[in-house]
């Protein structure tokens, strides 16, 4: 029997995934999915393909109790905490997570929907604590630095995915991922998609800068002060938390961030041009 | 007169940068940017300072402005806030307040 053989594959794999499950590593932090639902794994494997970490030590654990299939729902998630209990509702899925002991369970409808929104909200959580967050943004590495393009709907997070150059890769054209490392700020890769449709490539590197896209008739990067730069960060931080202390954090993060990244306005016309000015 | 007593609420994030107070609502997140004459309201909600003396004392005395103009516009402005959870408003003087927001930060570097 060679080597590679599946079983022997199959003896190195955590004991937990001999009791079923998917191991979703995005940002560097492994989260088990618990589901003896084969077929439900198997959705998971397809739809973070790329994220799919089997040989990762989970830092969090969720189990997926499935309910039948129903339409996803276009609520807003609503996020509580009672104690060191947070509590995940939407119409299509409820979700209870112990940060202390770092497990939890979730009961939804077999889409990928629901636990997409229930891993952007733990992520989102768990990058609060550390000084980092997610953010409405593209964001993509060139030359070993990675680059997050951020503003308001329509300003061209997805064109400047669309028309990243063969020497970039796309780490998002929708979510980014920002942590908060000893070394300084890293970019994460996120299967979090938005119109492109396409998941991220699972890298990270250092961050190189914060871009706040504008349309415009020429391409340009202006500065922009750390006031300004703060302020529009905020309205683009993904939190869905009104956890007083957290709130606070993610509002310090945000003043922290921008006072130790360049920053600067992009101010570019939609083609493939504006991106001789990044990197 | 009726006197109105306004403190600044525990349940907000805020930061002076610029000269300018940034402050976000931790209850639904919304995020406001204070003009100069808001700052120096905020700045003197401490909930015993009755609006009245703040407006006379402080705005009419360091802004060109009429004190009922200035009145009215500070009673809308603690009404927005208010509504928001951001400042608490009261006939009675207020307890418990938050200390004044710190300018340690007002102008960090941006390392090379």
């Amino acid at each position: 029997m060679g080597v590679l053989s599946s079983t022997s594959l199959l003896d190195r794999l955590p004991a937990e995934y001999a009791r079923g499950g998917v191991t979703l590593e995005i940002g560097g932090i492994p989260i088990f999915l618990r589901s003896g639902d084969a077929e439900f794994c198997r959705m998971i494997e397809d739809r973070y393909a790329g994220f799919v970490n089997p040989f990762a030590s989970a830092e969090y654990e969720f189990e997926i109790d499935l309910n039948p299939p129903s339409e996803p729902s276009d609520e807003d998630a609503r996020v509580s905490k009672h104690g060191d209990v947070w509590f995940f509702d939407r119409g299509d899925f409820h979700a209870e997570w112990d940060a202390r002991t770092r497990r939890g369970w979730v009961r939804q409808a077999p889409n990928p929907y629901a636990i997409d929104t229930v891993l952007r909200i733990v992520h989102s959580l768990v990058l609060a604590e550390e000084g980092g967050f997610l953010l409405h943004a593209a964001s993509a590495v060139r030359s070993g630095q990675s680059f997050v393009f951020t503003g308001i709907s329509g300003a061209g997070k997805t064109t400047m995915s669309r028309l990243a150059p063969a020497d970039v890769a796309v780490l998002t054209d929708e979510i980014s991922y920002i942590r908060r490392r000893a070394d300084g700020y890293r970019a994460y890769g996120t299967p979090f998609a938005g119109e492109l449709a396409r998941v991220g490539e699972n890298i990270s590197a250092p961050f190189g800068g914060l871009y706040f896209l504008e349309k415009g008739p020429a391409n340009r990067i202006e500065p922009i002060d750390d006031r300004r730069a703060a302020r529009a960060l905020l309205r683009n931080i993904l939190f869905f938390s009104h956890d007083e202390r957290l709130v606070k954090r993610v509002f310090d993060s945000a003043f922290e961030f921008v006072s130790n990244v360049a920053t600067g306005r992009l101010i570019f016309t939609p083609d493939e041009r504006a991106w001789r000015l990044v990197g | 007169m009726k006197q109105l007593y306004i403190a600044r609420s525990s349940a907000v994030a805020s930061r002076v940068l610029d000269g300018e107070i940034v402050i976000m609502s931790a209850t639904d997140s919304t995020l406001f940017s204070l003009s100069e004459v808001a700052t120096v309201i905020w700045q003197a909600a401490d909930g015993h300072t009755p609006l009245s003396e703040i407006v006379r004392g402080r705005i009419c005395a360091e802004f060109d402005v009429a004190p009922d103009a200035a009145y009215r516009d500070a009673e809308a402005f603690i009404d927005d806030l208010a509504r928001h959870g951001i400042l608490r408003v009261s006939s009675e003087p207020i307890d418990g307040i938050e200390p004044g927001v710190s300018a340690s930060r007002l102008g960090a570097a941006r390392p090379a």
